[in-house]
């Protein structure tokens, strides 16, 4: 494939055709914020917070959706684009609750990171916020709709699945926008599955674990990645330990040929955590506690195991 | 808000005339707009029913019709009264004084803006330009465009239809 | 004769028809008041069209909408044959590219320019778009011409399929235009009846046919990625651009989109000739441009005139100056996305560039005529809640900073402004910009960047004083007993917070800082004595 050359911040580098501005930057150890951006996903160009200088042109770049050309120059922390930046991160603040004291993403939130890199603050105002809704239906998602900044990885990510699985989706428009589970129902009454490649992609507290919280906080844990053993996909999941012992399992983004899936989650619970919570099964619309055999579908291989190992059988 | 129950029983025969639309329209590609705008016209608002239709139909996810019915503000989850008035809410219809209009017709039907009322007679629909800015502030009544409104022509308007009713 | 009529149109029996309907047309134009014949065509006649120049509205208002033959007999689809039998598509893009036709749906980019970059790509199936979702308020070109003349875009969305090599057309039309779409459907099936859309056009081997499609509520569908997702059925969000529609756009193929007045200016350039076209309007932005001049305007309508027309001309030669003996303040251009130009500035010439440099925009053509009586701060705070509740909630910028700048005008048109507001709104009309992501977006602090800039001193009377200086914010006006007051009482007894006070017979006096402007007072006042100031 054909190279081309280009600079950034002054650095010159080259990559292969095709590349976007921000991966380039990237591959340099160039890190630019972006909230709405992820490897894995289409680039919609959202949050604004890539924004780039290119000489020759006055109008700013997402380096996100920008190829990278040759001999392009391109300058990522200027002074306007700080200014810019800054802004942006503001009027997601103002619509944001103040709640990372509490938060169980603080530490791992983009927003939280930005805000401190940038020195942004929240202030108070009369105005706007987003509206308080929390959805608690799910034993595994908490969805919570006032921390959401509709940067829509979590519809991306829900939409790469097969359609029939598809659940998340904008809804309404404007300020007033949305992200809703089929129309407009419950974690719990939606088609929702509960793979958490939702979770996973969030960047802030909007879609959360529901099974780590209260277990343990990210500063604070050794987080080991496991490859799955469910399947032949081999789907990859952080273990958390906290003074020594493993208490929670996370999804870690999903890959190509990792899709994720809940099976693969429990399987990884139930293999590397001393006291993994009761796990729950999705019937009719309702969740139901459930046993691990059952959940896990192993009641059939258990019987026959047992059979064929029974003394009494052998011959 | 009322709450509004879609009879399945008698709206089995626009259900099945719709049902043979959006059969027609299956291959098309981008077929999700002209059937949601075909839903919306047949039944005047978009029944939850109807919408799990589409999704049938068209094997579309729930999830994205709900979208895109949310997106697009002519589309609506509850009945459109028989007469639905529009109001023209652009900027010369604004600087000519569509807002007293407004507030007299939410005043003598007493619903506001966005809502039907309850006996499904009348709505009143918020509306972008209807680019008859020569005659404004304008209302149109089911497309009948009304020109030069006033607060004070209104109640005239609004007998106008309700006497069209009685007489049929 | 009636069969014959029904005959398919080819390129060979073009002109036998359009002599045969042009008689016909003739005879029924005939002593018509108001129309006269002109120029080997016809005109409208009467002062409010002298002064105009009508190239894109030549046949409204004349011609019959939903009789293509009449359409034909002035001349319709004589250029689209000329092209199918005599040019190569190369010729008809060089040409267009030569008549430097500035795409007139408000950002001026040149026509001929995107079709060159559609016609480069050698792909099996591409596609043409008519963008006719005139969201603007107060414009009405586009519907107008729908309505008055259909063929014409036919004729201009076929002339653009030929030239880049694309069969298939989409119309994508506002619901609100209800008989605009009717004649629409009415066009289509005539021209598919007559040969002149569908398989073969005119008897050639060219094949083109065109759907419509109708819009649903949602302003930002105007913007070209955003229509193009919802004629793919999708929620209508702007795309964000990593290649140009004209490469890759609807359903990942190279896309045309132009406006409906774009695509009825195409027919006549080739007709008449490019040096023709290139006669009229300036170097910078040649032909000419409609415009809806309405408000406050004594003569409101559709304007058609060269590019370079000056605003006076406009406003006051063509449109009579305000309404009801009032003093004209500004007008209103480029809608939502446009900015308000004071009376001062009434000398610049209508052209892109110019309008650019006095911090407005042309816009769709919309040309909304203030007078004293409107409060610049209150119309800047009207487009904002239009935008704000258009935005379709994407990027940032445009969903959360119009909506702070909202709320930062209402605050202001309420009295509560407070000292830092007015730079606030400055700071952030240049973040939001300067960084989102679509046009509208991009021109959606315009309104309130263009009044901060020539009307400051009413903002400033608003957050310092509390006072409209047009007497137009409900909440800063005060309520005032003249001397007119016969001291008859009525007022103080209606009155709902007791804040009149006074002696029978004599002048009463309202307590201002009691008072809950309900007008109460006012309306039971026998002799007028009360007045809002």
């Amino acid at each position: 494939m054909k190279n081309v050359t280009l600079t950034i911040n002054g650095k010159t580098l080259s990559v292969p055709s095709g590349t976007t501005v921000f991966d380039a930057a990237r591959s340099l150890g160039v890190e630019i914020p972006a909230l709405c951006h992820h490897e894995s996903l289409p680039v919609v160009s959202a949050c604004r917070l890539c924004l780039v200088e290119v000489e020759g042109s006055r109008k700013l770049q997402t380096s996100c959706s920008l190829l990278a050309t040759d001999g392009m120059k391109v300058q990522t922390e200027t002074p306007r684009l700080i200014k810019y930046r800054r802004a942006i991160l503001q009027l997601l603040l103002d619509s944001h609750p103040n709640d990372c004291l509490t938060c169980q993403k603080a530490g791992e939130c983009l927003l939280q990171k930005y805000a401190y890199q940038y020195g942004v603050t929240f202030r108070e105002h009369d105005g706007a916020r987003r509206p308080a809704q929390t959805d608690l239906s799910s034993p595994y998602i908490v969805k919570d709709d006032s921390k959401c900044i509709l940067c829509g990885r979590c519809v991306r990510t829900c939409d790469q699945v097969e359609k029939e699985r598809q659940v998340l989706a904008f809804a309404g428009r404007g300020y007033a926008t949305r992200i809703v589970a089929d129309d407009d129902k419950t974690l719990e009454t939606s088609k929702c599955v509960s793979c958490n490649r939702c979770v996973s992609l969030c960047p802030v507290g909007a879609l959360l674990d529901r099974r780590i919280m209260g277990k343990v906080r990210p500063w604070e844990a050794e987080v080991r990645v496991k490859e799955c053993r469910s399947c032949d996909y081999g789907c990859h999941f952080d273990v958390y330990y906290k003074d020594g012992k493993a208490v929670a399992v996370k999804a870690r983004a999903p890959e190509p040929g990792r899709p994720l899936c809940l099976r693969g989650r429990l399987m990884t619970e139930l293999l590397w955590l001393e006291r993994p919570d009761t796990p729950w099964r999705k019937i009719g619309g309702k969740f139901v506690k459930a046993s691990w055999v059952k959940v896990l579908g192993l009641q059939r291989l258990i019987d026959k195991m047992e059979l064929l190992d029974a003394p009494g059988d052998r011959q | 808000m009322a709450e509004f129950v879609f009879d399945l029983e008698k709206n089995a025969d626009k259900i099945q005339q719709f049902k043979a639309f959006m059969e027609t329209q299956k291959q098309r590609k981008g077929a999700l707009m002209p059937v949601l705008q075909d839903a919306q016209s047949r039944f005047g608002y978009l029944p939850k029913e109807v919408m799990e239709m589409i999704a049938e139909g068209l094997k579309v996810p729930m999830s994205e019709i709900y979208g895109v019915a949310t997106f697009y503000s002519q589309f609506t989850f509850f009945p459109k009264g028989e007469y639905d008035i529009s109001v023209c809410l652009g900027t010369a219809c604004y600087v000519k004084g569509v807002e007293s209009v407004l507030e007299a017709l939410e005043e003598e039907l007493g619903i506001k803006a966005g809502e039907t009322t309850p006996d499904l007679q009348f709505s009143i629909t918020p509306t972008r330009c209807l680019g008859a800015c020569g005659i404004a502030p304008v209302v149109s009544v089911n497309g009948e465009l009304h020109g030069h409104m006033s607060k004070d022509t209104v109640k005239e308007l609004l007998d106008s239809y309700r006497c069209k009713n009685k007489q049929s | 004769m009636i069969t014959t009529e029904r005959d398919l149109i080819t390129i060979e029996n073009l002109r036998e028809v359009r002599e045969r309907a042009r008689v016909k047309l003739d005879g029924r134009l005939k002593g018509v008041s108001g129309i006269a014949a002109w120029e080997g065509g016809y005109k409208l006649t009467g002062p409010f069209y002298e002064k105009q120049q009508r190239v894109v509205l030549r046949n409204c208002g004349i011609i019959d909408p939903e009789n293509v033959e009449e359409y034909v007999a002035l001349g319709g689809y004589s250029a689209l044959a000329m092209l199918l039998k005599d040019w190569d598509p190369k010729r008809v893009i060089d040409e267009m590219t030569r008549s430097n036709l500035r795409g007139r749906g408000g950002a001026g980019f040149p026509t001929g320019r995107k079709w060159a970059e559609a016609y480069r790509h050698d792909v099996p199936q591409k596609y043409i778009i008519c963008n006719a979702d005139e969201g603007d308020p107060g414009a009405f070109m586009d519907r107008s011409v729908l309505e008055g003349d259909p063929h014409s875009v036919l004729e201009g969305m076929a002339i653009a399929g030929y030239a880049v090599g694309a069969d298939m057309g989409f119309i994508y039309v506002r619901a609100e235009y209800p008989l605009a779409v009717e004649r629409l459907r009415t066009a289509i099936a005539e021209a598919h009846e007559r040969g002149l859309l569908g398989e073969r056009i005119l008897g050639s081997d060219f094949s083109f046919d065109i759907e419509l499609r109708l819009g649903s509520g949602a302003f930002v569908c105007g913007e070209g990625t955003a229509l193009m997702e919802s004629i793919e059925g999708k929620r209508g969000m702007p795309r964000t651009k990593v290649y140009r529609t004209s490469h890759r756009g609807l359903w990942d193929c190279p896309t045309i989109i132009n406006n409906v007045e774009t695509f009825a200016n195409v027919p006549v350039i080739l007709e008449k000739g490019v040096d023709w076209f290139l006669g009229i309007g300036t170097e910078d932005s040649p032909g000419t441009k409609v415009f809806c001049i309405v408000g406050k305007v004594n003569n409101a309508g559709l304007v058609e005139v060269p590019m370079g027309t000056t605003i006076n001309e406009i406003v006051y030669g063509i449109g009579g100056g305000a309404a009801d003996g009032r003093e004209v303040k500004a007008v209103q251009t480029g809608g939502p996305s446009g900015g308000c130009i004071p009376k001062s500035l009434f000398d610049t010439p209508v052209d892109f560039g110019s309008l650019a440099r006095i911090g407005s925009i042309m816009g769709s053509g919309g040309m909304v005529v203030m007078d004293d009586t409107d409060c610049m701060v209150d119309i800047a705070r009207f487009f904002l809640d239009f935008t704000v509740d258009e935005s379709c909630g994407k990027c940032v910028p445009c969903r959360e900073g119009t909506k702070r700048m909202l709320e930062l005008l209402e605050k202001i048109t309420k009295g509560k402004g407070e000292e830092g507001d007015l730079e606030a709104l400055s700071e952030l009309g240049e973040v939001i910009t300067s960084t989102s992501l679509c046009g509208l977006g991009q021109t959606a602090a315009t309104p309130v960047i263009s009044t901060l800039h020539y009307f400051r001193s009413e903002y400033e009377a608003h957050v310092r004083d509390k006072k409209c200086p047009a007497h137009s914010c409900k909440e800063l006006l005060e309520y005032f007993i003249t001397e007119k007051c016969i001291g008859c009482t009525k007022c103080a007894r209606v009155c709902p917070s007791a804040c009149i006070s006074g002696k029978v017979k004599e002048r009463h006096v309202i307590d201002a800082s009691r008072c809950v402007k309900c007008g109460a007072c006012q309306a039971a006042c026998p002799t007028g004595a009360i007045i809002k100031q």
